[in-house]
């Protein structure tokens, strides 16, 4: 497994080039084909493309991420290749475009290398909700990698590519980042593009980077951020040089705690594993504070209620009429939509779609939909305050490591709760990353998790930078 | 609140969903589960606060109403399940009575 620099290192040196490395991870995707973290691998086409950025190279032309090769969340759109997510509705369904943040990373030189597998239409904290099979964690195959964007995760631990895009709508990039031992960011609500991404919450859903280390994930996010035409909700703010805040200083920073994140149903190791590394910063001139955000318990009722909501709305347009699966011998238009949706949806997207459409419906919308958009804002107020007095906050990532595949699939309550401290970021629209924090007894990862101020993920990489390199 | 049998089968048939006896009770089991969990909100008085639609402030975007290149017919039928001609093909729409 190999980061960007020393990547860069070798292609500098002569010895390898980018069609070599495309080679070799070509090969790692087909040893750890057990795994299924891809639904999709584009040998000829990376290869090609790497041949490109060869000659770039030898002209000196080159992109900022010559040599980097990246996998894709299959929810994602790469042009002319099939964007499934992880949906027997989609499964046929080719992409007519590019995502923006596709065709920035190509622009950039970046080699894309496949699609990776997920929980259908990104909803699950587990991969183990994927119409085309269970996602496994490299560590401990019995185990899960995280969700939904357990796929991208595992492609960057196995080393079958050097980064991978994946979404976060309530934790999908961070705690499988955490569960699989590496770097996640959900970038602020608005910082990245989601022209392209398949629509999952949109007042919710983000695209980010994960990554061997924080330097690639800052590497990534700096070519895929930044205002885009094609999504109205994409922020008009400038993107800093990314690269420059890895100062590797923390001195009088101020980095709060939150008490809530702390309390009961934390599994000790975790948090042992976490106040170490708070430790660290306040050793080097960090200064820690405890704050309080007191609407934290709201946050998994909250996310579900307004995800869901959303979720209903924007799935409404698998009907089988213009694109997706459609079943066979409907007589009439509404057994057309009734039964293609039926036998297209998995039982997790249904479940949503109907709690969704349960919480929108006459006479519940007051009682739920607009209740939680209320306590919404109590939560994003929450965090506002608490960034008037620190510059960022840091908590675990998910309350427990990886847990064994199977285990939570019938109780998604239980499901649900392991994104206990990744949905408020989402809630808030601030940004999050998690980082490695070393393992437990069992040797499976713990993640630690970094808030940031709205638009300020310069902050939080370089905190992550410094506890990684430190 | 709980939610009825009767409840979800009128959710299905609100999102155009059909679903086996059995998994309409287990839906139901389900979603009581998740609506009881959902209920603590209630403990907050939130009648003064203003609903959050939206993390970001953002105004109004406007763009010039200029012509530009755009999914061509041809293209956008590609992914069609049934088409005719450059339509889209679905089952009758209006009845034989």
């Amino acid at each position: 497994m190999k980061t960007f620099d020393s990547i860069r290192a070798e292609l500098d040196s002569g010895k390898t080039s980018c069609e070599k490395i495309t080679q070799e991870y070509l090969g790692v995707i087909e040893q750890g084909k057990r795994l299924n973290a891809f639904l999709a691998v584009f040998p000829e086409q990376s290869l090609e493309q790497a041949r490109t950025v060869d000659k770039k190279r030898s002209a000196g032309t080159a992109g900022p991420l010559a040599g980097m090769v990246v996998s894709i969340k299959d929810v994602i759109c790469v042009k002319d290749a099939r964007v499934t997510c992880g949906s027997k509705i989609l499964e046929h369904f080719v992409s007519p475009y590019d995502a923006t943040v596709v065709s920035r990373l190509k622009q950039a030189d970046a080699v894309i290398i496949g699609k990776t597998n997920m929980d259908e239409f990104a909803m699950g904290s587990s991969t183990e909700n994927s119409a085309y099979g269970r996602v496994k964690l490299p560590q401990d195959e019995s185990r899960v990698p995280g969700g939904s964007s357990g796929g991208s995760a595992v492609a960057v631990r196995a080393g079958m590519s050097t980064t991978a895009l994946g979404s976060d709508t309530g934790g999908s990039i961070r705690q499988p980042a955490s569960f699989t031992g590496v770097v996640g960011l959900k970038p602020t609500y608005g910082r990245v593009s989601r022209y392209g991404l398949v629509a999952f919450a949109s007042s919710f859903d983000a695209i980010g980077p994960l990554a061997l280390s924080t330097k690639d994930a800052a590497r990534v996010l700096g070519v895929i951020a930044g205002h885009d035409e094609h999504d109205s909700t994409s922020a008009e703010v400038p993107v800093p040089n990314y690269l420059g805040a890895l100062t590797k200083d923390v001195k009088g920073l101020r980095v709060g705690i939150p008490k809530e994140y702390f309390g009961s149903g934390l599994e000790a190791e975790v948090r042992d594993a976490v106040e170490k590394k708070i430790d660290v910063l306040r050793k080097h001139g960090a200064i820690i504070q405890e704050v309080s955000l007191p609407h934290s318990e709201y946050t998994i009722a909250t996310y579900y209620i307004l995800a869901t909501a959303e979720a209903s709305s924007n799935l409404a347009r698998y009907d089988g009429a213009r694109y997706g699966y459609r079943a066979k011998g409907a007589n009439d238009l509404m057994e057309m939509y009734v039964q293609s949706r039926s036998q297209g949806f998995g039982a997790e997207v249904k479940r949503r779609i109907m709690l969704g459409t349960y919480v929108l419906s006459s006479g519940y919308y007051d009682a739920y939909y607009r209740k939680g958009q209320k306590v919404r804002r109590l939560i994003q107020d929450d965090f506002i305050s608490a960034f008037k007095n620190v510059d960022c906050l840091i908590t675990p990532t998910s309350p427990s490591t990886s847990f064994k595949a199977g285990e939570k699939v019938d109780d998604p309550l239980q499901m649900y709760l392991s994104d206990i401290f990744t949905t408020s970021a989402n809630l808030a629209g601030i940004p999050g990353i998690s980082i490695p924090c070393g393992n437990d007894r069992q040797g499976l990862p713990i993640g630690l998790q970094i808030l940031g101020k709205h638009f300020d993920e310069a902050t939080i990489f370089r905190v992550a930078d410094f506890l990684e390199t430190t | 609140m709980s939610v009825t049998l009767k409840d979800v089968e009128h959710m299905a048939k609100l999102a155009r969903l059909e679903f086996s006896e059995e998994e309409k009770q287990k839906f139901t089991h389900q979603l009581n589960d998740i609506l009881a969990y959902v209920e603590q909100l209630n403990k907050l008085d939130t009648s003064k606060v203003e609903p959050l639609s939206h993390v970001i402030e953002l105004s109004n975007v406007f763009r010039d109403d200029a012509v530009k290149p755009g999914l061509a017919t041809e293209e956008a039928l590609k992914n069609a399940p049934a088409k005719s001609d450059k339509f889209f093909k679905v089952p009758k729409v209006i009845g034989d009575k």
